[in-house]
C-alpha cells in the first residue's frame, strides 16, 4: 500500500518535473477545453440535446449566483471565474474516482526498496494545485476589490489610520485574514480528497470487491461539495470585497 | 517506546481529539438551520445556503487536524 503526501514525479519535460496530478489536471483541462470548444463551433439558435444541456447547468449556476448576491448584473461579472473555479474543481475530483485512478503505474526501485508508482493521481490530492487554486482564488478577490472601489480605498480597509487605535488592530487582523484565507481554502480542498483517496485505497485492500462501493459514492458527493463550498466562499468573498464601504 | 508507536498514537490521538469540537459545531448548525427552515420554509433557499457555508467553515477546522495526522504518520 502506498500512500504519500507528495505526489509521485514521472518525469520531466525541458527541465520541469511532471508529476501524476499534473497529468490528471491537463486531462481534466483539456477534456473542459475541448468540449467547449466543439459546442462553441456549433452554436445554433434552437439549440440541440448537448447545447440545452451545457446551457441549463451554465444557466443554473447563473441563478444559484444572483441569489446569492441579490443582483444579476454582479452575477455575470463575476461568473467566469467562479463558474471556472467550480467546473475545474469538480471534474478534477470526479476524474480522480474513476478506476484508473492510483492503480494503473509502475515500480521503481529507490534505495533497493521497490515501490509503487500511479500514473494517475486525483490533482486536488496535490496541495501544488490547491495552492494555486487558493493564491489565484484570493488575488482575484483582491484585484476586483482595488478595480471596484479604487486602490486607497481598498486598502483603507486593512491599513487603518484615521479612526483610532483599535480600528487599526483590527485592520491588522483582517490583514492576516487574507494571508489565512488562502491557508483555509487550500487544507480544506486538500485535505477532503486527500483523506478521500486514502480512505478508497485502505478499502480497496480490506475489501475489493462490493464494500468500496458506497465509499465511490462518498466521494462523489464530498468532490461534489468541495467544488461547491471553493466557489460559494470565493463567491462571497468577492461581495464582500466589492461592496461599498459604509462605516 | 519506539517512533513508529509513537507516531501512530499521535496521530490517531490527533484526528480524535481534533473532530470532536467539529462535529458538535455541524451538529449545532445544522439543528438551527433545519429549525429555521421549519419555520420559516419561504426562506429555504437563503437559509440552506448560509447553512451549507458555515458548515464547511466548521468542517475545514476538522480537516486541519486531519492533515496534521496525516502529515504525523506519513512525513
Amino acid at each position: 500500500m502506498h500512500i504519500s503526501l507528495q505526489p509521485e514525479i514521472i518525469g520531466t519535460l525541458f527541465g520541469i518535473p511532471i508529476s501524476n496530478s499534473l497529468i490528471l489536471s491537463i486531462i481534466t483541462a483539456s477534456l473542459l477545453l475541448v468540449s467547449g470548444f466543439l459546442l462553441v463551433r456549433s452554436l445554433r439558435m434552437i439549440p440541440g440535446k448537448a447545447q440545452s444541456f451545457i446551457e441549463t447547468l451554465l444557466e443554473g449556476i447563473l441563478t444559484f449566483m444572483s441569489q446569492a448576491l441579490g443582483n444579476k448584473e454582479h452575477a455575470k461579472r463575476f461568473f467566469p471565474l467562479v463558474a471556472t473555479i467550480f467546473l475545474f474543481i469538480l471534474f478534477n475530483n470526479w476524474v480522480g474516482v474513476l478506476p484508473g485512478t492510483g492503480s494503473v503505474g509502475f515500480y521503481e526501485e529507490h534505495n533497493g526498496e521497490q515501490s509503487f508508482v500511479p500514473l494517475l493521481r486525483s490533482a486536488n490530492s496535490d496541495l501544488n494545485t490547491t495552492l494555486a487554486l487558493a493564491l489565484i482564488s484570493v488575488a482575484a478577490i483582491q484585484w476586483y476589490g482595488i478595480r471596484k472601489l479604487g486602490f486607497f480605498r481598498h486598502i483603507s480597509k486593512f491599513l487603518v489610520f484615521t479612526k483610532g487605535p483599535i480600528y487599526f488592530f483590527v485592520g491588522l487582523l483582517e490583514l492576516i485574514g487574507e494571508f489565512a484565507k488562502v491557508l483555509s481554502f487550500s487544507f480544506r480542498l486538500f485535505g477532503n480528497i486527500f483523506a478521500g483517496e486514502v480512505l478508497l485505497l485502505i478499502i480497496m485492500t480490506l475489501v475489493p470487491v462490493i464494500a468500496p462501493f458506497p465509499f465511490i459514492m462518498l466521494e462523489f458527493f464530498v468532490g461534489f461539495i468541495q467544488a461547491l463550498v471553493f466557489a460559494m466562499l470565493t463567491l462571497i468573498f468577492l461581495k464582500i470585497a466589492t461592496e461599498q464601504v459604509e462605516h | 517506546m519506539e517512533l513508529e508507536a509513537i507516531k501512530s498514537i499521535a496521530a490517531a490521538a490527533a484526528i480524535a481529539l481534533g473532530a470532536f469540537g467539529p462535529a458538535l459545531a455541524i451538529g449545532m448548525l445544522a439543528g438551527k438551520g433545519l429549525e429555521a427552515v421549519g419555520r420559516n420554509p419561504e426562506a429555504a433557499q437563503k437559509v440552506q445556503t448560509a447553512m451549507i457555508l458555515s458548515i464547511a467553515f466548521a468542517e475545514a477546522i476538522a480537516i486541519y487536524a486531519l492533515v496534521v495526522a496525516l502529515a504525523i504518520k506519513f512525513a
